[in-house]
C-alpha cells in the first residue's frame, strides 16, 4: 500500500455528536453582562460618579478573588467564563452607592470565596452568590446597607413610604428617579436588558412570569387595596424585585433545571416575597425570598423530574421497579 | 396549522446545499470488496463460500445466522480470497468475506415474484428475507422481523421515514426526487400486507419538492397521506416520528408495532420494491460525500462492499487536509481514524470537516443551564445522568431514566460548556445492557 499508517496521518476522532452549538459559557456570561448594562448606565446617571467607583471595586475584587482561590487550590483558571464579572456586577447594583468601598470588596470577597469557590466553583454554589453576599451584608452592616440618602434623593426608598403609608411617584419609580440600591431603581431599563437575554435564549419567561405573577396575586388578596393598579405598579416597580425576577432568580446554578420545577419555584419565590413584604418587618424581601428559594431547588428537581418519552409517570415507576 | 412534531431537539447547522442538487452518479466496484459478516442488528450471518470460490453479482455469500439476521451478497462477480477479521467504521473487527473483483460482472437469474399483489403475505416477508433487506437510516435492523409483528391486521400505520433530519446528508432527498415512484411502490407493498394500515410518508419541511413530488404520485391512493413535518433534529428517529405523525408515543421497551405502527427509511422502501418486482438482493446503496473538506461534495450510488478511500477516490479527493471524517451523519456518525474500512448496507454518508469542533472545545464544569433537560426529546434529565456516569452510580442512572435515552447527541450538541453528556450516558447504557444479558 502506498500509504503508511503513521499516527500524524490518523483522523481525529469522537464519540457522537460531532458538532456542537456556538453557545458556551462565557458567551452566556457576556450575554447577561450586556443585559445588566441598562441598569447599571442608568444606576451611574442616577447616583452619579461613586456608583462607577462601587461597581469597578466589586467586580475587580470578584475577579480577583477567583483568580487567588484557583491558585491557592491549585485549581485550573476559571477567570475567562466572566461568571465572576456577573456576580461582582450583580452585588454591585444590590449595593447603595453611599457603601464605603472596602464593605463593597468583602462582599465580593464572600461572594466568590465563601459562596462559590469553597463548594467547588461555577455551577456548584446553592446559593446566589450576589445575594448571599447581599444578605450577608445586610445583617453585618444594617446601617450602611440601608443609607439610601444622597444628595439627590433624601428620605426613604418608594417601598419603604408605601409600607409606611405615604404618597409616592408612581412615574418616577417606573424610570427609576429614586432611592435605593444602585441597579434596582429603574424598572424601565430592568425590563429592557432583560427582554434582550430572552430574545438571544439567554434566560426564558418561565421564572420571572410565575414570579411575578404570583407575587401580584398575593399582594391583590392581602395587600388590603385589592387590584388598585397604583399599588401593584408601585410594588412591581419598588424594591429588588424586577432585578431580582429576572437577573438573580434566573441565574442557572441556583434555580431548577426542569420546566416544571422553575414554575413551581418561580411561584414559591413569589409568595415568599409577599409574605416578607406585606407581613415582615422590614420594606424588602426579594433577596432573602431568592436565597431561602435556592435551598428547596434540590427538593423542587427531585419532585418535578420530567416523565420520560412514551411513559405515564405511573407507567415508569412500575417499570423501575420490574427492573429492580 | 398545528405541525407535525415532537418536543425538544435542535437546529443544527444544516449543510445540505452542498450535496442537494448533484444528482445520484453511478460508482464501478473496485478490485477488493469487503463483507463484514455483522452489518445490521442481530446474529451475524454465516459464510456459504470460502476461499478460492468463484461467486456472480448478485449471489448470496452469508446466509441469515439466525431470525433476527440477514444474508448478504456480492455486488460484483469475482473470487473470495479470504475470510478473515477486518476493521470496520465502529473501530472493531469484524470476520469478514473478501472478494476479488474479476471485472466481468456476471450476475445471477434473480427470481422476482410473478406479481405482489396476488402473493400471500409470507412470500413477501421471505422475498424480503431473502434479499438481505435491513434499516438502511442507520440501526441496521432486519427488516423482515419488523414486517412479521404478532398481529398484522392490529397494525393501523405504515410510515415512511423520509426526515433526513441529519444535517449534511442527501441521500435520501436524492433517492425520493429521482426514483419516487419506487418509494411510492414499496410504500404500496407493505400496505399490501397490513390491511388495515394507513401509509403515511413523512418528509421534513425543509424538502418541499420532495413533499410536492410525493404528493402528485399519490394524489389518488386512499391509502397514503404526505405528510411535511417541521424541520429539526431528531424529526427522524423512529419514536419521534411515530409521536409527531400519529399522535402515539412508545418508550424505550416497546417495538413500532406495539403502537401498531410500522417505520421504515427511504432507501428500504426502495430495497424492499426492488427485492420484491425484480427479485434483486441489497448490494447497492446511496451514499452523500460532503462536508467542507470534500472537492465536490455529491450523492453517489455504491456497490456495497467498496472502500471509503474508493469513494472518495472517486469523488475527487480533498480540497483541504481534514481533521475529522465521519461516517453517517455529524449528529449519530461515527468518525473513522482512518478512510481503509469498507461500506455496509447501512453507510448513509462520508464526512469530512476542515475542523473538529470537539477537540477544539474543553469540556467546563455543568453551569446548570437546564439546555440538556430542555432539547431532550426522550424528556430525560442528560445533565443528572452524566453526573451518575461520573460516580458509576447505575442505580440512579436506570432510576433516572437512562435507559429511555435514545443516543441522539442533542444534549451534547447544545451544552454550553461542552461536557461530552452523550458520550457518559452511551458508556452506561452499554454497561448496563451488557449486564442485563449477564443475568
Amino acid at each position: 500500500m502506498a500509504e503508511e499508517k503513521n499516527v500524524e496521518k490518523l483522523y481525529k476522532i469522537s464519540s457522537n455528536p460531532h458538532v456542537r452549538s456556538k453557545v458556551t459559557t462565557s458567551s452566556i456570561m457576556l450575554m447577561v453582562i450586556i443585559g445588566l448594562m441598562p441598569a447599571t448606565g442608568f444606576g451611574i446617571f442616577n447616583f452619579g460618579i461613586r456608583a462607577v467607583f462601587v461597581v469597578a471595586t466589586c467586580v475587580a475584587s470578584a475577579v480577583l478573588t477567583e483568580f487567588l482561590s484557583n491558585l491557592i487550590f491549585k485549581k485550573k483558571q476559571t477567570i475567562a467564563d466572566l461568571s465572576a464579572v456577573v456576580t461582582g456586577l450583580l452585588l454591585a447594583l444590590n449595593l447603595p452607592v453611599t457603601i464605603p468601598l472596602w464593605m463593597a470588596a468583602l462582599g465580593s470577597f464572600f461572594a466568590i470565596f465563601v459562596v462559590k469557590m469553597l463548594f467547588g466553583g461555577i455551577g456548584q454554589n446553592f446559593m446566589n452568590p450576589a445575594l448571599a453576599a447581599r444578605c450577608f451584608l445586610l445583617i453585618s452592616f444594617p446601617t450602611a446597607m440601608t443609607a439610601f440618602e444622597t444628595d439627590a434623593f433624601t428620605g426613604a426608598t418608594p417601598l419603604a413610604a408605601l409600607k409606611a403609608g405615604e404618597e409616592i411617584n408612581i412615574q418616577n419609580m417606573i424610570i427609576g428617579k429614586t432611592a435605593g440600591t444602585i441597579g434596582e431603581t429603574s424598572m424601565i431599563s430592568i425590563v429592557i436588558g432583560a427582554c434582550f437575554l430572552i430574545l438571544v435564549g439567554v434566560i426564558d419567561l418561565r421564572v420571572p412570569a410565575s414570579y411575578l405573577i404570583s407575587f401580584v396575586v398575593f399582594i391583590m388578596i392581602f395587600g388590603g387595596h385589592g387590584a388598585d393598579p397604583g399599588y401593584i405598579a408601585a410594588h412591581l416597580s419598588g424594591g429588588g424585585l424586577m432585578l431580582g425576577a429576572f437577573f438573580m432568580a434566573t441565574d442557572y446554578t441556583t434555580r431548577p433545571i426542569t420546566k416544571w420545577g422553575q414554575i413551581f419555584y418561580g411561584i414559591f419565590l413569589g409568595l415568599l416575597t409577599g409574605v416578607f413584604r406585606l407581613f415582615g418587618p422590614g420594606a424588602e424581601g426579594v433577596s432573602y425570598a431568592i436565597i431561602i428559594g435556592n435551598l428547596i431547588v434540590p427538593l423542587i428537581e427531585k419532585v418535578t423530574a420530567p416523565v420520560p418519552f412514551g411513559y405515564t409517570r405511573k407507567a415508569f415507576k412500575a417499570q423501575q421497579k420490574g427492573v429492580k | 396549522m398545528p405541525r407535525f412534531t415532537f418536543s425538544g431537539g435542535v437546529h443544527p447547522f444544516e449543510g445540505k446545499e452542498l450535496s442537494k442538487d448533484k444528482p445520484i452518479t453511478e460508482l464501478k466496484a473496485g478490485k477488493v470488496l469487503v463483507y463484514p459478516l455483522s452489518q445490521h442488528i442481530g446474529a451475524p450471518a454465516v459464510p456459504v463460500v470460502e476461499k478460492g470460490d468463484r461467486v456472480l453479482r448478485g449471489q448470496k455469500i452469508a446466509e441469515a445466522g439466525g431470525f433476527v439476521s440477514a444474508p448478504v451478497f456480492s455486488a460484483v462477480s469475482g473470487t473470495v480470497t479470504a475470510i478473515e477479521p477486518r476493521r470496520v467504521v465502529t473501530g472493531d473487527m469484524v470476520n469478514s468475506i473478501i472478494i476479488e473483483n474479476d471485472g466481468l460482472d456476471e450476475e445471477v437469474n434473480y427470481n422476482a415474484l410473478m406479481d405482489w399483489n396476488l402473493s400471500t403475505s409470507e412470500e413477501i416477508i421471505n422475498a424480503v428475507k431473502d434479499a438481505g433487506i435491513v434499516g438502511m437510516g442507520g440501526a441496521g435492523f432486519p427488516t423482515h422481523v419488523k414486517l412479521s409483528p404478532k398481529d398484522p391486521s392490529n397494525i393501523s400505520y405504515v410510515i415512511a421515514n423520509c426526515a433526513e433530519c441529519e444535517p449534511y446528508l442527501t441521500s435520501d432527498y436524492r433517492r425520493m426526487l429521482e426514483e419516487p415512484e419506487k418509494v411510492v411502490g414499496g410504500m404500496k407493498i407493505l400496505l399490501r400486507l397490513f390491511d388495515n394500515a394507513h401509509g403515511i410518508i413523512a418528509i421534513e419541511e425543509n424538502k418541499p419538492d420532495c413533499i410536492a413530488l410525493l404528493k402528485k404520485l399519490t394524489h389518488e391512493d386512499k391509502r397514503i397521506t404526505v405528510k411535511g413535518v417541521y424541520t429539526k433534529y431528531p424529526q427522524g428517529a423512529e419514536r419521534m416520528l411515530i409521536s409527531a405523525t400519529t399522535g402515539r408515543k412508545i418508550n424505550s421497551t416497546m417495538l413500532p408495532a406495539d403502537a401498531g405502527c410500522i417505520v421504515d427509511n427511504v432507501d428500504t422502501l426502495v430495497a424492499i420494491y426492488n427485492a420484491v418486482v425484480y427479485g434483486k438482493p441489497l448490494m447497492e446503496r446511496i451514499v452523500t460525500v460532503t462536508g467542507d473538506a470534500v472537492a465536490d461534495p455529491r450523492n453517489f450510488k455504491i456497490p456495497i462492499g467498496i472502500s471509503y478511500q474508493e469513494i472518495l477516490d472517486a469523488d475527487g479527493g480533498f480540497k483541504t487536509k481534514p481533521e475529522k471524517i465521519i461516517c453517517g451523519g455529524p449528529m449519530m456518525g461515527f468518525s473513522m481514524f482512518d478512510l481503509n474500512a469498507p461500506s455496509t448496507k447501512t453507510s448513509t454518508a462520508l464526512l469530512a470537516f476542515t475542523k473538529d469542533e470537539v477537540s477544539a472545545s474543553e469540556p467546563t464544569a455543568c453551569i446548570k443551564c437546564g439546555r440538556c433537560v430542555d432539547v431532550c426529546p426522550g424528556r430525560v434529565m442528560p445533565s443528572h445522568l452524566a453526573d451518575c456516569a461520573e460516580h458509576s452510580d447505575m442505580e440512579g442512572f436506570v432510576k433516572g431514566g437512562g435507559m429511555e435515552c435514545c443516543e441522539c447527541g442533542c444534549c451534547s450538541f447544545i451544552c454550553p460548556a461542552k461536557r461530552p453528556l452523550t458520550q457518559s450516558i452511551k458508556s452506561m447504557r452499554k454497561i448496563e445492557l451488557a449486564n442485563r444479558r449477564k443475568k
